[in-house]
């Protein structure tokens, strides 16, 4: 669609998607009020619930860290054109590479386990996405559907595992064994306790800084090497692509399972992190979080990296927020996932036209 | 005989099992015919299912619930349309919020309302769409195998079962020999034409989205309303992406698509009945890979080892009228 006027850069960038978030979230406060709840208290609950004290802060970042890698898993998908909705279950068979990985190493080296382990949260992750990649490469098999029946598929599966061979010997509830005393990854207070400085316990972790890292190779991967560059035009144009020479399918495979293993390594977090236990559905519906993270960070690490703070704001406050207000549950979250991708996603288009009349009107005063 | 009975009581679980996704499907034809890729299927078939229940709940009628349910349904095609026509937004990423959307929206309602951890309450059977008992069914029960045919696999299934069994000729009748119909193809193969011969693209395809929206809300109504008695959470446990696989198994025309969803129902059916079941050499089937068939089958079929799969050309793409 063909912009009535040309607007400077840095309303495209930032405030075209601001106004299409806050027009979601005025959608999102129109709900609160229609359940009953006043919107703007519900807000400042919100806020209070996610930044009012440390251990509040603690798990915002904490489920930040889930959103970084789902939402960056989601947006290399999408720069090569292909609509990856399988996080979730990339992230739980992300989440069995590292376990599995864990019991097999034990505890002999803790670094080694680790280390291995976060490097089978992302072959796993990478490998579910496999069949879906290559299908949709050498079969065009629709890879929405296809990575949604994986997610169905997944769960399955870990709920097998979990109340069969992997379950915690004489246990009733769906989850492993505890990991191996310490394999796992260190807490933030643990850190900043190390240094002398006292900060409340949360399960934020070291993952935080390795979805950090993530982001930044995610940002390199894509503007400064070749096969991020071959992926950004195939996304963008397959017939060009293919004409430049690029192998469209063997881009197509890898960026899939490159999202995968991004997904995968959401395990990192929740399971290396914190539980230090493989249990059922750990995911959560996390991974569909990462759509919403994707859309809003306009698929721009940098963005996504914002984008998972404010998600772990709304998931932090929000679980405050359910406490308070007995209307509102944690399914509203979900809500306002569904409408930040209908206003960021599906219609970005949607204000154009008037801020573009606007500016345009803003430039002839200047010019008169 | 008591083979017979199992092939008779599986066939009936088949066709109980395929009514949505017959409807379902249907929709998400309707909709692709006329060059808009619908993914929102699940979401509009749990929406509706959380209207027809939460009308049927309060007032009484299977009726009321239906009405609301298809309202809901079409509300969001419209919306859809609104996105993929006028909009011309990405049409994947809508269909994808509407199901997230929903998936969210109604257990929230559904708590703030009858405040039962996000389900409706239990309807009773005078609120449902119950089993419907075919002319002559008792008196031919006794003749042999066609007898047992129509009364135990043909009769006994609720209006919503035989609605979604008559909407296939139906709708085939309206693609094929009506002008809409023609008309509603060409806007899904080649919207230039039709906007060159006067007829007014957008329109036409708004007409189809309330054609899958009525559609797919008599389905989620189904689902709450015939099948089971009110609405719980996720209800519809991917039947719409199922109901979408079907169509393209079937190739987007109306028979072969409701054979590819009877397949699809009588690997569920036959899900359900294996289960803790004990088969010979192989012994009894863990209850987590049979849930897994019909999900299993759904990938192997688009795969496309079963012929080539061709969607309406202008499928997916907004029309531009000004180029």
């Amino acid at each position: 669609m063909s912009a009535p006027t040309k607007m400077p850069g840095a309303v495209e960038a930032v405030l075209m998607p601001f106004l299409n978030i806050l027009v979601a979230l005025l959608v999102s406060g129109f709900v609160v009020w229609s359940l009953g709840e006043d919107p703007f208290f519900a807000l400042s609950l919100l806020i209070e619930g996610a930044f009012g004290y440390e251990e509040a802060i603690g798990y915002t970042f904490y489920y930040a860290t889930n959103f970084i890698f789902t939402g960056l898993a989601v947006s290399v998908a999408f720069h090569a054109g292909h609509f990856n909705i399988g996080g979730e279950g990339q992230a739980m068979l992300g989440g069995l590479g590292l376990t599995l990985a864990v019991f097999w190493l034990g505890n002999t080296a803790p670094l080694l386990s680790v280390l291995i382990a976060i490097l089978g949260a992302a072959v796993f992750g990478a490998g579910w996405a496999l069949i879906p990649a290559w299908l949709q490469a050498y079969r065009g098999s629709h890879i929405v559907i296809t990575t949604i029946m994986f997610n169905f598929i997944a769960s399955a599966l870990l709920a097998y595992l979990l109340v069969g061979p992997l379950q915690r010997p004489g246990g009733q509830m769906p989850e492993s064994s505890d990991f191996p005393d310490g394999v796992g990854l260190m807490q933030f207070h643990e850190v900043l306790a190390a240094f002398g400085v006292n900060f409340e316990q949360s399960p934020l972790n070291v993952s935080f800084l390795i979805a950090l890292l993530a982001a930044l190779a995610v940002w390199f991967m894509l503007t400064r090497t070749r096969f991020g560059y071959e992926m950004r035009v195939a996304g963008k144009n397959v017939h060009a692509a293919a004409y430049a020479g690029v192998s469209v399918p063997r881009v197509t495979v890898i960026a899939l399972m490159m999202s995968g293993a991004l997904a995968g390594m959401m395990g990192l977090n929740e399971l290396l992190g914190e539980q230090l236990r493989l249990i059922g559905n750990f995911t959560l519906g996390y991974g569909f979080v990462g759509i919403a993270v994707a859309f809003m960070g306009r698929n721009h690490p940098l963005g996504i990296v914002l984008a998972a703070i404010l998600f772990g704001v709304l998931y932090q406050g929000g679980a405050e927020l359910a406490f308070e207000m007995p209307n509102i549950t944690r399914d509203l979250i979900v809500v306002i996932q569904g409408l930040v991708i209908l206003f960021a996603g599906a219609m970005p288009h949607l204000l154009r036209r008037p801020v573009a009349g606007l500016f345009a009107r803003l430039r002839v005063k200047g010019a008169a | 005989m008591e083979f017979l009975t199992d092939i008779l009581l599986l066939s009936d679980s088949t066709l109980r099992i395929a009514a949505p996704l017959i409807l379902a499907a249907l929709a998400g034809l309707c909709a692709e015919r006329a060059g808009i890729v619908d993914i929102g299927l699940e979401g509009k078939m749990l929406a509706a299912a959380f209207g027809a229940a939460s009308a049927a709940s309060i007032t009484g009628s299977p009726w009321a619930g239906l009405v609301s349910g298809i309202l809901v349904s079409v509300l969001l095609a419209l919306l859809h349309g609104y996105v993929s026509i006028s909009q011309r937004g990405n049409q994947i990423v809508s269909g994808m919020a509407i199901n997230i959307m929903v998936a969210g929206l109604a257990p929230t309602l559904a708590n703030a309302w009858f405040s039962r951890g996000g389900q409706t309450p239990l309807l009773p059977n005078e609120a449902r769409f119950t089993e419907i008992t075919l002319p002559f069914a008792d008196l031919v029960a006794d003749v042999p195998l066609l007898g047992a045919v129509y009364s135990d696999l043909l009769s006994g299934h609720s209006l919503l079962t035989y609605a979604a069994f008559a909407a296939v000729p139906l709708v085939a009748w309206m693609l094929y020999k009506t002008r809409f119909g023609l008309r509603l193809r060409a806007v899904g193969e080649n919207p230039e034409a039709v906007d060159t011969a006067g007829i007014s693209v957008t329109l036409l395809r708004y007409q189809a989205m309330i054609i899958a929206g009525v559609l797919c809300g008599v389905s989620g109504s189904a689902l709450s309303t015939a099948l089971g008695a009110g609405f719980i959470r996720d209800m519809s446990a991917g039947k719409g992406f199922l109901a979408l696989a079907a169509m393209i198994f079937g190739k987007w025309k109306p028979v072969p698509t409701l054979l590819a969803c009877l397949l699809f129902a009588f690997v569920d059916a036959l899900q359900g009945r294996l289960q803790g079941v004990s088969l010979p050499l192989i012994g009894e089937i863990p209850v987590q890979f049979t849930i897994m068939l019909p999900y299993v089958l759904t990938v192997i079929i688009l795969a496309g080892f079963v012929g080539k799969m061709e969607a309406p050309k202008a499928s997916g793409i907004p029309y531009e009228k000004d180029r």
